[in-house]
């Protein structure tokens, strides 16, 4: 029986919890199965779960992305300045994400052609795109947008369009992960960078793909929480990187690289949406929410060594 | 015959550290070529070269007849030498077919249009292929991390069957392993060579090297100073070449 549990992939437990919790939730208090607060969570979740596939994505290569939080802020800010100065909508999503594209390429540039560790590169970034939000900005929100910026995130389509939104990248990037060349060199150079490179695959390529990704799934990010709040301001997004890391973690990836997968990002930041839904219900302190979030980190990060340190030892 | 490698007066220096000062070898098809040397004598250094991972500062190769010049392992890989690494070199979270196939995979399209990696194909391949060199590694095994280091080789091994390698590296295969599976890797290197394969073994067990190689290239600083046949020489014999003693004795 033990040796069955701790064969379980860590989604499993994740989703037990997960579930347990709404449970707990819905008998704790009549406001939780209410349809505004469940399409509320998933307009939230939408938004994470995004953020968390791309960093999945860089976490898979053993590499990792601390500035997703600031691209968030940066890209929506830029986008609510160019809403706001009468660009036609698609234009100004459409420059948004190619400025996504490019800070990511950036990145990888940094990492794999310079050879600066990725921790390194991207904390730089993490300080950099966070200026830049605010310098873009003046420092203040950015308001006055056309309406119709909130139609789509505000909208429903049955379900939730920014559900939709995050359904239709997570379809995307497993594809891309599970079945195409490209994904399977992400998990090898994850595993094994030199051996991949030996096996004739450009790690470069490999790098940038997985930085793109995750930075321009933070352009999108912006976009859409813009959308959602009708409104930009440059302290937005604040600690995204970290709970995506976490999601991403929570949901079987491997800081060590070469695991993960576009569910368990999704699961992950459900959880992490779940509990902070649960501290706002259960009106708990939001500086215990913070300490028990960090502590729920620290223990799936302790447990991913676990099983690290087995699979080595044989 | 024209030798499957020739390897003629290979130089290469990394800053001061002259690792190859004149490098020669003949390797033929079907035979396996053991490499021995001291600590730090070049051998790695030599079959990188080979491999495409180092270009030389001066010397030619030419792979049966034709110049070989390769710029990188992946050009390497596509003239059909593949290399068996020291460290053994496998993606450790992927599975035993898709390190076999690892950057060379079979694709088919859904409708004509999705290309996605053909695994079924993969899966099929991986075990007829295990069972033709009649390795015991469990095929269904989901991803390599838990192998030993034995099975690991095999499955290198493997991948140079599948693709049907003109030459194949092998350095230091057995310094990681367990006594049964040394014997094991013997195996494989005599049944590559026994497909047509010109095999070079770089080890320092010599005991081993003398049950597994056809013929013995000794390297000393860089040089190779002595080939014979394995049957025709000792381990006194060889220690001799390797620790330069020959050298000095023949410049007194
Ligand atoms: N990339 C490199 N940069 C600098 N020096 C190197 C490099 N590769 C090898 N050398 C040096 O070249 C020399 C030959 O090294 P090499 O690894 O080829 O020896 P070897 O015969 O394989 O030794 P061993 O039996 O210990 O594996 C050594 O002095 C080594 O330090
Ligand atoms: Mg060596």
């Amino acid at each position: 029986m033990r040796s069955l549990l701790r064969r379980l992939p860590i989604e499993t437990y994740v989703i037990s919890f997960t579930v347990a919790l709404w449970i707990a939730l819905s008998l704790a208090t009549p406001n939780f199965l209410t349809e505004s607060n469940i399409s509320n969570m998933m307009r939230q979740t939408s938004i994470a779960a995004i953020v968390a596939i791309g960093v999945m994505c860089t976490i898979v290569i053993a590499g990792i992305d601390l500035s997703v939080g600031s691209v968030v802020a940066f890209c929506g800010v830029l986008f609510a300045q160019m809403c706001a100065h009468g660009l036609a909508l698609p234009l100004a999503a459409l420059i948004t994400l190619a400025a996504g594209l490019l800070v990511g390429a950036t990145n990888a540039f940094a990492i794999g052609r310079l050879g600066i560790p990725a921790f390194i590169v991207t904390l730089a970034g993490l300080q950099v795109y966070r200026g830049l939000a605010l310098l873009l900005s003046g420092g203040m929100t950015v308001g006055g947008l056309p309406p119709s910026v909130k139609d789509f995130a505000r909208g429903t389509t049955i379900l939730p369009n920014l559900f939709w939104a995050m359904l239709a990248v997570g379809v995307a990037v497993h594809y891309l992960l599970r079945y195409t060349r490209t994904g399977r060199y992400l998990y090898a150079m994850g595993s094994n960078a030199e051996a991949t490179r030996r096996q004739g695959i450009n790690t470069f390529r490999i790098t940038m793909v997985a930085y793109v990704l995750s930075s321009s799934l933070a352009a999108l990010a912006g976009i859409l929480l813009v959308s959602r709040l009708s409104i930009a301001s440059p302290s937005m997004a604040n600690a995204y990187e970290l709970q995506a890391i976490a999601a991403a973690v929570v949901g079987g990836a491997s800081l060590f690289g070469g695991r993960g997968t576009v569910l368990g990002a999704v699961v992950g930041a459900v959880l992490f949406t779940t509990m902070s839904n649960a501290a706002v219900l259960l009106s708990v302190d939001p500086f215990w929410e913070m300490v028990l979030e960090g502590l729920l980190i620290a223990l799936v990060v302790y447990l991913d060594n676990l099983q690290k340190r087995r699979q080595s030892g044989g | 015959m024209t030798p499957v490698l020739r390897v003629s007066d290979l130089r290469k220096s990394f800053g001061p550290v002259e690792a190859l000062r004149g490098a020669d070898l003949e390797l033929h098809a079907g035979e396996v070529l053991a490499v021995v040397g001291d600590n730090g004598a070049g051998k790695s250094t030599l079959i990188k070269h080979i491999a495409g991972v180092y270009q030389p500062d001066s010397g030619e190769m030419l792979l049966a007849g034709e110049k070989l010049a390769l710029r990188s392992p992946r050009e390497a890989r596509a003239r059909g030498i593949e290399t068996v690494y020291q460290d053994l070199a496998l993606a450790d979270d992927l599975s035993i077919g898709a390190n076999i196939f690892l950057g060379r995979e079979p694709v088919r399209r859904f409708l004509g249009l999705l290309p996605y990696v053909d695994d079924r194909t993969i899966r099929r391949e991986t075990a007829a292929l295990l069972q033709r060199i009649r390795s015991v590694i469990p095929a269904e095994a989901r991803t390599v991390a838990r192998l030993s280091g034995g099975q690991r080789q095999a499955v290198a091994i493997a991948r140079a069957i599948y693709w049907q390698a003109k030459v194949v590296l092998m350095d230091e295969p057995t310094a990681a392993l367990a006594v049964m599976e040394r014997e094991r890797v013997i195996e494989h290197a005599r049944e590559l060579a026994s497909h047509g394969v010109g095999v070079i073994y770089i080890g320092h067990n010599l005991t081993e090297i003398l049950k597994v190689a056809d013929r013995i290239a000794v390297m000393f600083r860089g040089r190779t100073v002595h080939v014979t046949a394995a049957g025709d020489t000792t381990q006194e014999t060889l220690i001799k070449y390797m620790t330069g003693y020959s050298e000095t004795e023949k410049a007194a």
